[in-house]
């Protein structure tokens, strides 16, 4: 694993604890965002049970290829970006992933041991909502990799920043550095009159960040354009790179890039 | 260079030649060499497991046990849960609601209870009153904090749902409604378990959003509940279009680009029970405490909600005939 590790510059974990906020969505825009800024970008789906990876990627029903070297994983048709998750690796895509905890710490494990990413300026690690088995896979795999920090997702509403607070928690206990917080689902604008209404209310993960003393990453509002880019694993900066979301993705990346460095 | 398929018959538990996890070969076979369950296997007791007669005799005095499943998170599954319990009370019935999200419990937020504790009576844990006729049990009762984190591995998030199952004093119930975390893993696979010689699940709604990157993860929930026999009752597409409130005009924020879940409940050949829209009120409902569909009852989303609860109430009772 340090071997593999070493020749990742930057490894990044983008967390939630909620299920929902836009974890994977996130992961994929930054992913995405990164690759135009010129960067190799790896991304790792962790979620075992509910991987989005793939599809929000657009590289759904490819398979990772077993080499000498370890699994190569997926690449992007366009971006200079690889994918590696569960997705890759079954045939069914619609059969449940009916595992328990010790089977799905162990394709963690081998997930990080065993993926042949070569040399990448990032690594963004993808995970399922909550602190569990896959979660403690990935901190103790990493352990001596020392990954950079993670990246936390919440919605603005109350309910979602509890359980973003364990995360919190989470972190602090497995001395995972915050590089941030996200405000994901932040306002949507209606498309006839422009009126900005706050459906999961507002501004709750700023307040957080700021009560814990953490950078924040900025808020990216709802924008159904880029929501139809992911459902269709297209890539939003390519295909509406004016659009509000993705302009909002642009700044996060600024800023996460500005914290990294 | 080898296409590296996982056969998933090939990993699906047990593995090969396992002897069996209640044997006495369990753990220590050749076999197990390998098996990321051998240590549990090999230290666990043997032989039928007693919780499971105590969890049978507290199910005794429960008439419909209801999962609320989905498989994509951040859908509506508490909310769903919270309202549906609200729905059964409202109505007369005794509600039983238990939250098995042991990493994210909702649940007490959503019911007002936040800051509740437990109390263990001579009969076993006392779920937390809401009305006489509604009552709650959730991993957050036993957190001093909500930032407290709770980093548990399977076995022992396990070990808590068959409390929940075989301590708490339910008392008699005509509902018991369990919200469930996200996934396909060891909580789904333990309350099927455990409650297997209670009587069983009588039925599980699945809840969605219209976006096919949720509809993925229920196909594959969809197909859980048919491998381990749960009914499935239906269907309900949550968050489906906006009305907004200046110009009042319907916008689909999440788009359902592969027919949404309708469609969906079609090809698996499962009932569609409805869509409920997104209403801004429902998530402050939500931090509240309250019950939105007792506050807003003439809401677009409350009309939408009662005839998804018809529909459920209707399908249990059929199913209950039928058996």
């Amino acid at each position: 694993i340090t071997t593999r590790m070493n020749a990742v510059k930057r490894k990044i974990l983008i967390m939630a604890g909620k299920g929902g906020v836009g974890k994977s969505s996130l992961a994929s825009l930054l992913t995405l965002a990164l690759a135009e800024r010129g960067k190799k970008v790896g991304v790792l789906d962790t979620d075992l049970c509910g991987p989005s990876m793939a599809k929000l990627m657009g590289v759904s029903g490819m398979h990772v290829v077993n080499t000498q070297y370890g699994w190569k994983p997926v690449r992007h048709p366009v971006h200079d970006i690889s994918s590696m998750g569960i997705d890759f690796l079954m045939d069914h895509p619609d059969a449940p992933v009916m595992w328990r905890g010790p089977r799905k710490t162990q394709l963690v494990r081998r997930f990080i041991k065993d993926t042949f990413w070569g040399r990448l300026d990032f690594l963004l690690i993808d995970t399922p909502p909550g602190t569990s088995d896959e979660h403690l896979a990935v901190v103790q795999s990493l352990k001596d990799a020392r990954p950079d920090g993670a990246v936390l997702v919440a919605t603005p509403q109350d309910v979602a920043l509890t359980t973003v607070r364990k995360e919190l928690t989470f972190c602090q206990r497995m001395g995972i550095k915050i590089l941030g917080v996200v405000e994901n689902m932040s306002g949507y604008a209606c498309p006839c009159c422009d009126e900005i209404t706050y459906i999961f209310r507002q501004g709750g993960a700023e307040a957080l960040a700021q009560e814990h003393g953490l950078p924040f990453l900025g808020r990216i509002p709802i924008d159904p354009a880029m929501g139809a880019c992911a459902e269709k694993g297209q890539c939003a900066f390519c295909e509406c790179p004016s659009s509000v979301g993705v302009k909002a993705v642009s700044d996060v990346v600024d800023k996460l890039l500005h914290v990294l460095s | 260079i080898v296409l590296a398929l996982l056969d998933m018959s090939r990993f699906e538990p047990p593995p090969k030649d396992c002897p069996g996890f209640e044997t006495e070969q369990a753990g220590k076979a050749s076999a197990c060499a390998g098996c990321p369950n051998q240590t549990i296997c090999s230290t666990a007791p043997k032989g039928p497991d007693p919780d499971l007669v105590d969890i049978a005799a507290r199910m005794e005095l429960v008439k419909n046990k209801i999962l609320v499943l989905s498989g994509k998170g951040g859908v509506g599954k508490s909310t769903f849960s919270a309202q549906l319990s609200h729905a059964f009370a409202h109505s007369g019935a005794y509600v039983g609601l238990m939250d098995v999200d042991i990493c994210g419990p909702s649940i007490p937020r959503m019911l007002g209870l936040e800051g509740e504790e437990l109390f263990q009576s001579g009969s076993g844990w006392q779920p937390v009153s809401v009305l006489d006729n509604l009552s709650v049990m959730s991993i957050g009762f036993l957190l001093n904090s909500t930032d407290d984190a709770v980093i548990w591995r399977g076995p022992k998030k396990n070990q808590l749902i068959k409390t929940f199952l075989k301590d708490v004093d339910w008392g008699e119930l005509d509902y018991l409604v369990i919200d469930t975390p996200p996934g396909t893993s060891d909580e789904h696979l333990s309350l099927a378990s455990y409650l297997k010689d209670a009587g069983g699940i009588d039925g599980a709604v699945i809840i969605t959003s219209p976006q096919e990157i949720s509809l993925m993860d229920v196909r594959k929930e969809i197909n859980f509940c048919k491998k381990m026999n749960i009914p499935v009752i239906g269907v309900v597409e949550n968050m489906a279009g906006f009305v907004c409130p200046k110009c009042k005009k319907e916008s689909q924020i999440f788009t359902p680009s592969t027919g949404g879940a309708e469609k969906m409940s079609q090809d698996m050949q499962v009932p569609f029970l409805g869509r409920i829209p997104l209403d801004p009120l429902i998530a402050r409902a939500c931090d509240e405490g309250k019950s939105y569909v007792a506050d807003y009852p003439d809401s677009e989303a409350t009309k939408q909600f009662k005839l998804v609860f018809e529909k459920i109430t209707t399908s249990v009772r059929e199913n209950k005939r039928v058996v």
